[in-house]
């Protein structure tokens, strides 16, 4: 099988300071990757290299190649084209102030569609996914900043979803969410491997134990394992893997 | 003498001094106009053409003129003036050109009124052989008040927080998307304050107009952007130092309605960042 | 294909922006090389240093004489009695609003300097003529009392928001931490503003000065109506002066365009955007380097 998504050698600097060594790992189509690691692992600067979210950072350098579907993001792809495929959740739920609907509708317009009887169903599709539909749907037309926390994490993801990607990024997605609403976005990540690869960089671990099929470990900017996420839980290659999951530092 | 408490007590007294010793003369000033000046109001003051060599009758043209060059000003200074300040918060890197960029904007703000107006007449009244007229004037106003809607957008731009452009890009927006869709939307307020603000003080400034609009006498309104005006600020200067006995009550009554005209533009700009404010959401 | 026709469309506004971007340094070329091309073969015809140390500013005599000394003089004195009068004004009433006034009177001592701010300097000009003048002829016993005094005094005036402002800021930006651990050693709170945010503020102090300077000297209607307008050199503050400011606005109307005298007014120009320019860029200098230091 082909891997979706294959990192190589990738290194990444800014200004001069280290933050990703080497790092090589392959992301198969339709699974979840969970990354965890400490604070300053590295673990956001992957992802935001992943989606070329750091081309407007003057301060960043980077090495190493990254390939989506065997084409190589960076010298074969440009960036508006391969963020469109590859979405991004952030840490906090970042609504933007506008409706609920226009927040969903934002990234289908950009990219061209005005056909108002097709923006209601891409709306109404991206929100089903996320399981946000039956709470929001009659009153879309209201200000998406009314919406709890959880909500608005899950209207991001429609958000995103909306776009069409193939590959769905969180960074700590549930960082700022209570348990019931994390235990929805988390159920909502689950229905959507049937359509999506995605990588979910998390600060809680027992959350990659939880949704990820596979799990990889950064500490200090390197990749220390990566491999089925039950292994990595109970029989780790490395102590430092196992120091971090029984919680003796981080 | 010498007793540290003490020193503090008279010293606090010498700030307090000097600060009414500016302050009570504003007031005196409002006072001074209103009271000389509200008789003098009524819709014929307003609404009439000037009479007997402006020594009676209203001052309707030179109201009209300075609302046309207000505008004509503003329909110049407000795109140029945002999409400088959106080069310098959304495009520019930090090199030597954006600071080139600042140093002049700091010096236009600097550079005297009276430099704009013979600017703007070697430029447009001359080479340009506009005349003096309402562009000429509007476009030599519109420079002057260009620094301070550059600086109010930037100001506006930046508070715009940094998460909403990167949602936008994360979706695939490009950067003028993600300007048009997100940034200048919520900007929009502080933008427009800053605006008014700027145009409030252009309303107000005679040297710029001296030599590129302003006309001592026009019997008739102004019919197009090619001719010269009557103007509120340039009035008064004619009232008080041109023509003789001209009656204090017009005079008087000739600045009020300037600084009415100054106010309600300052007040509208304060009530407007007062309300957005309350409504704003993030 | 309308992606296409959008990446176009994108491709021209991202231009007018760029473009926009750098017409505030065009403007600053154009208004150099206009006031240069203007005054030039001016400067050159009369000798520019007989024009700038030329005693005598008789523009419509014969033959017409264009010493620009009186004029910077006129503009030197005008200004330095503002400065005088503006700096320990606007320094007190800067640290009595930041340190001293309780917080209801801050509010509204700042909303009059700002009113201050707004009223057209017409406006100031008239009220000098009318209450101004009339005030300093009879303390001083003149003929008159369109002054340099009284261009100095309401000059003073008219830059106190600029100065009390800029003042303002710098007091408010020195660290909370200087003031109380001056104040935890036992001074006095005048004892701290003396000995410690004067000091720290010390270069927004300057700034603010310089700014003030370019602000007095730039400013035109008010000095023309009450400075008296006498191209004389001034000995004294009780004589009538006229500006480079005010000679340019109150001549500019009836000169003979494409005469010596209409381009020497040009050369006037040229001489007060050079002195506006180096003085914004020293204040802006003095207040770049406080940031990069904070």
């Amino acid at each position: 099988m082909v891997s979706k998504l294959k990192v190589d050698s990738l290194n990444v600097f800014y200004d001069y300071c280290h933050v990703l060594k080497n790092v090589s790992l392959e992301v198969d189509a339709n699974e979840i990757l969970g990354i965890i690691g400490p604070a300053n692992s590295g673990k956001t600067s992957f992802l935001k290299t992943l989606n070329r979210m750091n081309d407007f950072d003057h301060t960043f350098k980077m090495d190493g190649n990254i390939f989506l579907d065997n084409k190589n993001i960076f010298t074969n792809m440009q960036a508006l084209a391969l963020r469109k495929r590859i979405g991004m959740v952030f840490a906090l739920p970042l609504s933007l102030p506008l409706s609920i609907f226009d927040n969903v509708a934002y990234g289908p317009r950009l990219h061209g569609q005005k056909n108002k009887t097709k923006l209601k169903e891409i709306v109404e599709r991206g929100l089903k996914a996320s399981y946000l539909w039956d709470e929001v749907k009659d009153r879309l037309d209201t200000p998406a900043l009314n919406l709890s926390g959880g909500q608005q994490q899950r209207l991001c993801i429609s958000r995103t979803l909306a776009v069409e990607p193939e590959v769905i990024l969180y960074d700590e997605p549930c960082s700022g969410l209570d348990p019931i609403s994390t235990a929805k976005v988390e159920e909502a990540m689950r229905q959507l491997r049937k359509n999506y690869t995605q990588i979910l960089v998390t600060n809680n671990t027992k959350q990659s134990a939880r949704v990820a099929d596979r799990t990889a470990f950064f500490l200090m900017g390197e990749l220390i394992e990566i491999g089925l996420t039950a292994k990595v839980f109970t029989q780790p290659d490395d102590k430092r893997t196992d120091d971090y999951i029984s919680g003796r530092f981080g | 003498m010498g007793d540290p408490k003490k020193i503090q007590k008279l010293m606090f007294f010498l700030l307090l001094l000097a600060t009414i010793i500016i302050i009570v003369p504003v007031v005196a000033i409002f006072a001074i106009i209103l009271f000389h000046g509200l008789p003098a109001l009524n819709w014929g003051f307003i609404f009439g053409m000037p009479r007997e060599g402006m020594r009676a009758g209203g001052i309707f043209p030179t109201i009209i003129g300075t609302l046309y060059l207000t505008l004509g000003t503003m329909a110049f200074s407000l795109p140029l003036g945002v999409l400088a300040a959106i080069y310098l918060t959304e495009y520019a890197a930090e090199n030597w050109l954006t600071r080139l960029i600042e140093i002049s904007i700091i010096n236009l703000a600097g550079i005297p009124s009276i430099v704009y107006g013979l600017f703007g007449l070697g430029l447009f009244v001359m080479f340009l052989n506009f005349g003096a007229s309402i562009l000429a004037g509007s476009l030599t106003l519109a420079i002057m008040t260009l620094p301070v809607i550059v600086t109010a957008s930037r100001e506006a731009l930046i508070t715009v927080p940094k998460s909403f452009r990167e949602v936008s890009y994360s979706l695939g927006a490009s950067r003028w998307q993600t300007v048009w869709g997100v940034v200048l939307p919520n900007a929009i307020p502080g933008i427009l304050t800053g605006t008014i603000l700027g145009l409030s003080r252009a309303a107000g400034e005679t040297a710029p107009i001296l030599f590129t609009v302003a006309a001592f006498y026009l019997p008739a309104l102004p019919r197009s952007i090619f001719d010269q005006a009557m103007v509120l600020p340039y009035h008064i200067y004619v009232l008080s130092t041109q023509v003789p006995n001209v009656p204090a009550k017009i005079q008087y009554g000739t600045i009020l309605v300037l600084v009415l005209f100054v106010f309600i533009m300052n007040i509208s700009a304060a009530f407007l960042r007062a309300h957005f404010r309350k409504r704003k959401l993030w | 294909m309308t992606r296409m026709k959008n990446r176009f469309l994108e491709k021209i506004i991202e231009a007018a922006i760029f473009l926009s971007g750098i017409v505030a340094v065009l403007i600053v070329v154009l208004i150099f090389i206009f006031l240069f091309k203007e005054s030039f073969s001016f400067f050159v015809k009369e000798n520019m240093l007989a024009v700038l140390l030329g005693r005598n500013w008789y523009p419509i005599s014969d033959p017409p004489q264009f010493g620009f000394l009186p004029l910077m003089m006129g503009s030197l004195f005008v200004t330095m009695g503002a400065i005088v009068i503006a700096v320990p004004f606007g320094l007190a009433a800067a640290l009595y609003i930041s340190e001293v006034a309780p917080a209801w009177l801050k509010d509204i001592l700042k909303t009059g300097i700002e009113l201050l701010a707004a009223i057209p300097s017409i406006v100031l000009g008239f009220i000098g003529i009318v209450v101004l003048a009339p005030l300093i002829k009879n303390f001083f016993h003149l003929g008159s009392g369109l002054t340099a005094l009284a261009g100095s005094i309401m000059l003073a005036f008219m830059a106190m928001p600029t100065i009390v402002s800029i003042i303002e800021d710098a007091i408010t930006s020195v660290p909370r931490s200087y003031k109380q651990g001056a104040l935890a050693l036992g001074a006095t709170h005048w004892q701290t503003i003396r000995r410690v945010i004067i000091p720290a503020a010390f270069p927004g102090i300057i700034a603010a000065v310089m700014l003030g300077i370019g602000r007095v000297i730039g400013e035109t209607m008010a000095v023309l109506m009450i400075t008296g307008n006498a191209a004389i050199m001034p000995t004294t503050l009780l004589q009538p002066v006229r500006t480079l400011t005010a000679t340019i606005a109150a001549e500019m109307g009836e000169v003979i365009r494409g005469s010596s005298h209409y381009y020497s007014l040009f050369g006037i120009g040229l001489i007060l955007f050079i002195i506006t320019f180096v003085i914004n860029l020293i204040a802006d200098l003095v207040l770049h380097r406080r940031r990069i230091n904070g």
